[in-house]
């Protein structure tokens, strides 16, 4: 298991900001079209981050033009330029799934006060 | 035949290519394997090395088995397992057989011993679609159905399938892909699943 362990760890990215679910995130994609790679960027709220080893995933959820989407990303993949922190939200629990049954201003998530 | 080493499947992991793409891989524990014993066509009727692997306590062993492993000298190995290779003249009795026997990128079979499933019906032994759950359908939602004609032929065909024991035997996977190799670890990891549970006994060897 120890190497198992230690083949994982050689392809986990430690360089991603912490984040927390709640938070609004920018997710900057690579993406390889043929032979041209270009970045597009990802923002919405975290839905859930689910821990792992090299499996762990994070899913990020936007509303483009009054439909939800939804994507999840691998954490460790390559493809992941990087992360930008937005805000951090005030959230109380870890799996947002309610905010999927919610629309417009009660889909919000209230930002974390610079005091808190 | 080809030449190869024994291991034992640590567990199932994934990691990442430079795309960003997932690769989903067995970790495999492998060698190094000492060559146990040679035996050749003058004298065995075939030609064929026999390879160790997993060192184990003097007392485990009987005497007998104990004096064939002495003359590798060696050490003492809990399996060991014959390769039919065409010739025995680039190998001597004793040399190891390591990982290094791989490269990353290498196409390479796979045999092990499956996971026992116990007796099973039809469905999920052979994937037979079953009857209906209703429309009047009753005690045979997972049969198998006719098994047979009348009285001509008036038998049971050969290798019908029928329910009975699942798993448990030797299953080999043909070009499975070589991810990596770990001289220093001892360590082989191959792209996609491996027959057996962790901790089972595989061997890795060359297509050729």
């Amino acid at each position: 298991m120890d190497i198992i362990r230690k083949i994982e760890r050689e392809h986990m990215r430690v360089d991603l900001p912490k984040f927390r679910p709640g938070d609004t995130v920018k997710v900057h994609l690579r993406i390889i079209e043929g032979e041209k790679e270009r970045i597009q960027v990802f923002q919405g709220a975290v839905l859930r981050i689910k821990r792992g080893t090299t499996t762990s995933t994070f899913t990020v959820r936007k509303t483009s033009d009054g439909v939800g989407v939804e994507r999840i990303f691998p954490f460790h993949t390559p493809a992941i330029e990087r992360v930008e922190v937005v805000s951090e939200g005030k959230v109380r629990r870890s799996r947002l799934y309610y905010l999927r049954g919610l629309k417009g201003k009660a889909a919000k998530i209230k930002t974390k006060n610079q005091w808190d | 035949m080809s030449i190869g080493i024994l291991g034992r499947k640590l567990g199932m992991t994934r990691i990442y290519n430079s795309d960003g793409t997932a690769v989903p891989c067995t970790v495999l524990a492998a060698g190094p394997c000492p060559i146990t014993q040679i035996k050749n066509q003058e004298k065995d009727g075939y030609a064929a090395l026999q390879i160790g692997f997993d060192t184990v306590e003097e007392r485990k062993l009987s005497k007998a088995e104990r004096g064939h492993l002495a003359k590798a000298d060696k050490g003492l190995y809990r399996h060991l397992r014959e390769l039919r290779v065409d010739d025995v003249s680039d190998y001597e009795l004793g040399q190891d057989l390591t990982v290094e026997l791989f490269f990353p990128g290498e196409k390479v079979k796979v045999t092990g011993t499956s996971k026992g499933k116990g007796f099973q019906g039809v469905m999920k032994r052979w994937n037979f679609a079953g009857a209906p759950d209703s429309h009047g359908h009753e005690k045979v939602h997972r049969s198998g159905g006719s098994i047979g004609y009348r009285t001509r032929p008036g038998k049971i065909f050969k290798n019908k399938k029928m329910a009975g024991h699942m798993g448990n035997r030797t299953v080999t996977m043909m070009h499975l892909e070589v991810v990596d190799v770990r001289p220093e670890d001892n360590v082989i990891v191959i792209r996609g699943a491996v027959p057996g549970p962790r901790n089972g006994i595989v061997m890795v060897r060359k297509l050729k």
